[in-house]
């Protein structure tokens, strides 16, 4: 029976990132001077699983790779070697190289094989190079000395764990397949046979000593004995010619891994670049890396779901056709005493209904730590590249977001935080002179509020300063020099377009996306953003976003005969005016006050020529005062309808994008109602009639 | 013209290689559109209306859960506008736009029959220069003496970019 590999391949690539990720986070997390077990375990697992799962689809090199990282984490595992802050940081960038190989063949692009090679090459000389003496004694250590010239053969010591068994694996078979690869001489060791009361069919005590005399090299051996290497005790030593087995020294150790690099066999190895060789600008791979592995993340649109929030949809799916099958033996013969029973059918018909929404619904939830993730690493860097020190404070990483909104945050949330520690925190010696803590925090915190989502960047830098962003933005002619404005408006100014701080183009800041885009791509997932600083003391960026983007809380209202939707959390309020409360300007623009605010009026049948409205001037309809991108307006309608949960449908699907149009909904009797985009009914507004038709016509 | 050169779809067995297409009127004219294109036809029935959107675009329905836009193709072709009535059929169109599939609707006054033709058999449309667009119109069959206009459904969709000299017409 053959199995198409290729189609487990996707579920492969998606657990080694993530393992990827589980490394990484646990690199960053340990100490150098007090290591716990379990920390080393949690990155040896990661490590193990993706060099399994390598060698299982056949992705040697990669297998290859992870191999020698696993071995370095082994020994520090066992204490055999100490952990040092070097061998971790060979340890992160060796991370980043089976991150790269791992793009590489899920299809990313090419590799560079130098880099690999180099870096496998790094992890060597750790691996050999001060290598504690300890390895000799105690003859269970897995060496990686490729094979040499001077070996024909290799020494195997083969001890299985007493629970090999159960697993499936047979150590006969193993042997057998060893014995195909050359002369094989094998001594078994029975001395560790229990009793023969103490006997169990289905345990392993025996071990063997085995010597194979053949040409084959180390992985081939190593390969038979990948899928029990956690449930023995295995040794396998290079055979000198016609010599006893003996440990190879250290020197020769370090010089055979010197001339033999395991060369890479499926990637396209690049010529490297001159300064990219061995030592070459480590940034800048980083960066590659990080480039490459956003550029992957796009083509797999699959979700890895907890098990139990299956079980609970299945659950409730198994309610609801219990309440359906009722109603239906109810309908089969009803009579009307029977009445009071089926409106108790209908009610819990609605209630399974309604949990069965909110359970598809959770589905689409994933956690805000796959978004946080990523800032540890990223704070590690730039802190080191910057010379600053900075702690980052996660918390809140379990609130759940809507898959896409999570997708969509990513990028905007690098921006704010990479702004924080570019612009917010200080260098350590500034911090002391104003007498701070040396160490810089920024605080990345999640919370549920109110029906949507905050996340907050908080730091206890500098912070803002207004006078220097109102001197700036007057220089920009952003604003007039005589504008009078409010501290928080003078920080809205720095989601104006084409408005930087930077007083210096730093290689972190003043690339990418600016503050406007960031801006941009927030409101577009329906959310707010907005400042907090003080001045000396620290800045807070604070963004609201909804919790999913499929379901929103409308209010419906009616135009002549139309129906619209205005999403609940752009509406301040709805009010009557009277006449006295309405001023002219200029004659046209129509604008009234709203306690100490003057806000313009947008009459929703003009904006949207809708015929036959009943509320022609804005004292004989209602206001809805609204707020998009910071501003106010009230939009006249002829009506309220109501308020309903809606789902959002795109009109992009099967259409294109609407002016003032942000999707459609289907109602109660099957019609669609359009949603309101307040922003771009804003810019529509004050685009003016004659633009509007210019559009219509375009 | 000569009636046997294109049979209907009764006989479709009999001929290989010919593709199918359902023709439906504007008028006194006859139109045709590649059957597998075609996903159901619909009476007329109330839609919702888009905002500022040019003229021929008559609104939205709700398909299955699906919001598709509804054209008048009078008014997409230029022809002048008639009002719905019973027999006012909506074809609901797959069509292909930047390589998405997309559900169109297209508001037609009737839907006739069923068409055979081979390749062979569609003549190219006829050039009117720049008194009047014919891009919409991929080839043109005859069947028992009429001529039938084939057409285009991927240009449909170009709503961004209305042919001006159609609006023309429509105004």
């Amino acid at each position: 029976m053959t199995i198409d590999m290729t189609q487990f391949h996707q579920v492969f690539f998606e657990e080694s990132f993530e393992g990827l990720g589980v490394m990484e986070s646990g690199l960053l997390d340990m100490d150098p001077g007090a290591v716990e077990a379990e920390e080393i375990n949690a990155i040896f697992r990661a490590a193990h699983s993706i060099k399994g799962g390598s060698s299982t689809f056949g992705f040697q090199d990669i297998a290859d790779f992870t191999h020698i990282m696993e071995t370095l984490l082994d020994e520090m595992r066992d204490g055999r070697r100490p952990v040092t802050g070097e061998a971790l940081e060979v340890l992160l960038r060796s991370v980043d190289v089976l991150r790269e190989m791992l793009t590489a063949v899920s299809g990313g692009g090419a590799l560079d094989g130098a880099l690999v090679l180099s870096q496998q090459r790094e992890l060597e000389e750790i691996l050999n190079g001060k290598n504690p003496a300890a390895t000799a004694d105690d003859g269970i250590d897995v060496c990686t000395e490729p094979a040499g010239p001077a070996v024909d053969g290799w020494h195997v010591v083969f001890r299985p764990l007493p629970n090999m068994m159960r697993t499936g694996n047979d150590p006969l078979r193993i042997i057998r397949e060893l014995a195909e690869l050359g002369e094989l001489e094998v001594k078994g060791d029975i001395s560790l046979l229990p009793g023969f009361e103490n006997f169990d069919p289905e345990e392993c005590h025996l071990s063997w000593d085995l010597r194979l005399r053949t040409a084959v090299e180390r992985a081939e051996i190593e390969e038979i004995f990948s899928w029990v290497e956690d449930e023995c005790e295995l040794a396998i030593m290079p055979l000198p010619v016609d010599g006893p087995a003996t440990f190879p020294d250290v020197d020769q150790g370090m010089e055979s891994s010197d001339v033999t690099p395991p060369q890479s066999a499926s990637f396209k190895a690049t010529p490297p670049s001159p300064e990219r060789r061995a030592g070459s600008d480590r940034r800048q791979s980083d960066r590659r890396v990080k480039e490459r592995r956003t550029a992957g993340t796009a083509p797999a649109n699959s979700i890895r779901v907890d098990t139990k929030k299956i079980d609970s949809l299945i659950n409730i799916v198994g309610e609801l056709v219990i309440t359906q099958s009722m109603l239906s033996m109810l309908g089969e013969n009803f009579r009307i005493e029977m009445l009071e029973r089926l409106r108790a059918g209908l009610g819990q018909m609605e209630r399974h209904t309604r949990e069965l929404q909110e359970s598809v619904m959770q589905i689409r939830m994933l956690p805000i730590s796959f978004t946080f993730s990523r800032f540890p690493r990223m704070v590690h860097d730039l802190s080191v590249q910057m010379g600053k020190k900075i702690e980052l404070k996660l918390t809140g990483e379990n609130t759940e977001l809507d898959k896409t909104v999570i997708e969509k945050i990513g990028d905007p949330l690098v921006h704010l935080v990479r702004n924080s520690l570019d612009h917010g925190i200080e260098t350590p010696a500034e911090r002391i002179a104003v007498g701070k803590p040396e160490i810089g925090t920024v605080e990345l915190n999640a919370c549920h509020k109110g029906g949507g989502i905050v996340i907050e960047i908080r730091d206890d830098g500098r912070g803002l300063d207004p006078d220097r962003i109102l001197a700036k933005a007057i220089e920009k002619g952003i604003v007039k020099a005589e504008d009078r404005l409010s501290e928080q408006q003078i920080y809205e100014l720095i989601f104006q377009a084409g408005f930087s701080m930077a007083e210096r183009v730093s290689d972190i800041s003043g690339r990418g996306v600016g503050m406007d885009v960031v801006r941009r791509n927030i409101n577009e997932l329906g959310g707010s953003i907005e400042i907090e600083s003080q001045l000396g003391r620290g800045s807070a960026i604070i963004i609201r976003l909804p919790l999913t983007l499929a379901i929103l809380d409308g209010q419906t209202i009616a135009v002549g005969s139309e129906v619209y939707i205005i999403p609940l959390i752009s509406i301040i309020e709805s009010i009557q005016v009277q006449p006295e409360m309405v001023n002219l300007v200029a004659g046209r623009g129509e604008i009234f006050k709203l306690r100490e605010e003057y806000l313009p009026i947008i009459r929703l049948h003009e904006v949207f020529c809708i015929e036959g409205a009943r509320a022609t001037g804005p004292t004989e309809g209602l206001l809805v005062v609204v707020e998009g991108e910071g501003r106010r307006c009230g939009i006249l309608v002829d009506e309220l309808i109501g308020q309903q949960q809606v789902v959002i449908k795109s009109l992009e699907a099967n259409y294109e994008r609407v002016d003032g149009i942000s999707g459609a909904t289907i109602l109660g009797d099957g019609s669609v109602a359009l949603i309101l985009d307040i922003p771009g009914i804003m810019r529509l507004a004050n685009a003016g009639p004659e633009l509007r038709l210019l559009q219509r016509t375009a | 013209m000569d009636s046997d050169r294109v049979k209907y779809a009764d006989d479709r067995h009999t001929r290989a290689n010919q593709d199918e297409y359902l023709t439906f009127s504007l008028g006194t004219e006859e139109y045709g559109v590649d059957i597998l294109r075609v996903s159901e036809l619909r009476g007329w029935g109330a839609v919702t209306r888009i905002p500022n959107a040019p003229e021929y675009v008559k609104g939205v329905l709700n398909l299955r859960g699906n919001i598709v836009p509804v054209f008048d193709l009078r008014q997409r072709l230029g022809i002048p506008f008639r009002a719905y009535e019973k027999e006012t059929v909506v074809i609901i169109l797959r069509v292909v736009a930047s390589m998405t599939e997309k559900n169109i609707g297209v508001v037609v006054d009737a839907v006739s029959d069923v068409l055979c033709a081979t390749a062979a058999e569609i003549q190219p449309s006829p050039d009117f220069g720049a008194r009047l667009k014919t891009d919409l119109i991929n080839g043109m069959i005859s069947a028992n003496d009429k001529m039938v206009m084939l057409l285009d459904v991927d240009k449909l969709k170009n709503f961004s970019a209305i042919d001006s000299g159609m609006e023309g017409n429509a105004a």
